[in-house]
């Protein structure tokens, strides 16, 4: 039995502030726009909708934002389909499903991907311990479930996230026992000139900086966490002090006696889709690794295909909006809805602004890139791949018996081969094969798409089907 | 049992009961499981299939599959599985 189909003129994949954005814009010139996301309701990570969230001193622009979107989008016509997860893309396009109902295609002739972004965590032994979780993890428990971590807990990473969620936590009156930042105040007040173009977020920055000197948390610049110690769950961690690159040097090493850890040091575009389809891919280092090539309208090399938001490159939210509008005026455009007068006027000022957004998107990237000399100084024993328990000493080995490419290594090692699809590991891995070789990031390539995007289990895959149902090609002749 | 992570606000949902590992728990219906057991004090979740090193919620947004235990009888991600009345929880993965 063929699984149930919905027809679409533009689908957008994923929620998030680009796609809502690029599906109301879409489905404003009158197209038929279906919007798909994992998550119950829209909104993404950073406008993820509260669940249980703290009603009093948590209110952030972003939850302002996310509800006035979610609110735009139930004006508008778009389609909905939410709580599906999408585990395969194909043609020119067919999106498979998985929703409570079983699995389900969409088809559209314009796809705009729009599916964010994950974590970077720069592995240390003992990152495995329950109890360490990631920096965007604290954000959602904060933010969507009002929930704070044990008393004694530590934060630990880089970038703006840091300042945010050790505010937000103190304002609550959880702050963490001590604050270990990767950067110094030297690159906290370079990226201060980029914040005066936008004023909403210097009060809040300012803000946060209130919380967190008022809350007296200790705060350990140009330091990261060395290891974490503990036997079914962390309870102290050992940090020491980095340079300005990030590589560990040597100093007093001191131990953190703690229950929990956050742990965070920057995004990774999640750029599956637009690889799986075959679109050409660049190496951004400033905006967070291998990204789909695209022109200011998130057109990427395949007719049709469009790719915005984080999964695009690391740009943050208000930047995922105007490229949002910007797709969604293309993807108009392109269908033919929008002749081009219209087309150039309405997206000038989107494009503007999307210029205008760039200095503190830039900046704040800047902040939560990669640093290679903090992977150089990844210990031998840390494990990198955490589903299949790969060690950086064995990635080395496998590197020095000759895996030249992320695949090879993969091959050799099963490093991102488990059930996270190397989404986890991807990054590290694949630099810490080009130190070991001395070779470029592009040399060394990126995993290779394959669905499932996501595990699903075979059973719900195949659906209902009977035997009949089973194509029996007819056999050549003899 | 070890510290728990804490409530900051008071839930107004509707509380269920669920059975985890043969434990009677109540939890706030609809909540992400992921949450609902680090808020009752259940932070290992599961052991890696490799090396049995044990393993607790770590993304919460549905990336890295390490609460992916056994909900019900078959594998689920706790972090993308909202709680419902009576559902059966083994802190279990593959192994």
């Amino acid at each position: 039995m063929e699984p149930p189909r919905f027809d679409f003129d533009v689908l957008v994949l994923g929620g998030g502030p680009a796609g809502m954005v690029s599906a109301i814009t879409a489905s404003e010139s009158g197209l038929k726009v279906g919007l798909i996301d994992e998550q119950a309701e829209a909104g993404g990570q950073i406008w993820r909708a509260p669940w249980a969230a703290p009603s009093q001193g948590y209110e952030s622009p972003e939850v302002r934002d996310g509800n006035q979107m979610r609110a735009a989008l139930a004006q508008s016509h778009v389609t909905c389909l939410f709580g599906r997860r999408i585990w395969s893309v194909t043609d020119r396009y067919r999106v498979d499903v998985l929703g409570a109902d079983g699995v389900e295609t969409c088809h559209a002739p314009h796809l705009i991907v729009a599916l964010g972004a994950h974590e970077r965590v720069i592995p240390f032994p003992g990152w495995t311990l329950p109890g360490v979780m990631g920096l965007a993890a604290a954000t959602i428990m904060l933010k969507a479930h009002g929930l704070a971590p044990p008393k004694d807990w530590v934060l630990a990473g880089v970038g703006p996230l840091l300042a945010a969620v050790a505010a937000g936590y103190a304002r609550n009156g959880h702050p963490p026992k001590a604050i270990i930042d990767l950067s110094g105040p030297s690159d906290w007040f370079a990226a201060l000139p980029s914040l005066a173009s936008r004023p909403v977020l210097l009060k809040q920055g300012l803000g946060w900086v209130l919380s967190i000197v008022s809350s007296r948390i200790p705060i350990y610049f140009r330091h990261a966490v060395r290891r974490a110690e503990g036997q079914d769950r962390i309870s102290a961690c050992v940090i020491g002090p980095v340079d300005t690159d990030g590589k560990s040097i040597d100093g007093s090493e001191f131990s953190i006696a703690c229950d929990a850890m956050m742990v965070g040091n920057g995004l990774v575009p999640g750029g599956e889709v637009p690889r799986l389809l075959g679109a050409k891919q660049v190496y951004q280092h400033e905006l967070g690794g291998w990204i789909p090539e695209c022109d200011a309208f998130g057109r990427t090399s395949l007719e049709h295909l469009y790719a915005i938001g984080d999964g695009a490159g690391i740009r943050g939210g208000a930047v995922a909006c105007s490229g949002g509008k910007l797709a969604g005026l293309a993807a108009a455009h392109d269908a033919g809805r929008l002749d081009a007068k219209t087309f150039a006027q309405q997206s000038a000022q989107a494009l503007a602004e999307h210029h205008k957004l760039s200095a503190f998107s830039d900046a704040m990237a800047h902040m939560i890139r990669l640093r290679p000399a903090q992977v150089a100084s990844i210990a031998a024993d840390a494990v990198v791949c955490r589903c299949e328990d790969v060690t950086r000493q064995e990635l080395v080995s496998a590197a020095r018996a000759g895996a030249r490419d992320v695949n090879q290594l993969k091959h050799f090692t099963r490093c991102g081969m488990g059930p996270c699809q190397g989404r986890m590991c991807g990054d590290v891995a694949a630099e810490i094969l080009a130190q070991e070789h001395h070779l470029s990031r592009q040399a060394v390539g990126y995993w290779t798409a394959r669905p499932p995007l996501r595990p699903i289990s075979l059973q719900s895959m195949l659906g209902h089907f009977d035997y009949a149902d089973i194509p029996i090609p007819k056999p050549a002749p003899l | 049992m070890v510290s728990a992570f804490t409530r900051i606000v008071a839930n107004h949902q509707v509380l269920v009961h669920i059975n985890v590992d043969g434990v009677d728990c109540v939890v706030p219906e609809g909540e992400p499981l992921a949450t609902s057991l680090l808020a009752a004090g259940y932070v290992m979740l599961r052991r890696s299939p490799n090396q049995h090193n044990p393993r607790g919620a770590f993304c919460l947004m549905g990336v890295c599959q390490e609460c992916a235990i056994h909900v019900d009888g078959q594998i689920a991600q706790a972090c993308m599985t909202p709680v419902r009345a009576g559902m059966v929880v083994q802190l279990r993965g593959v192994v």
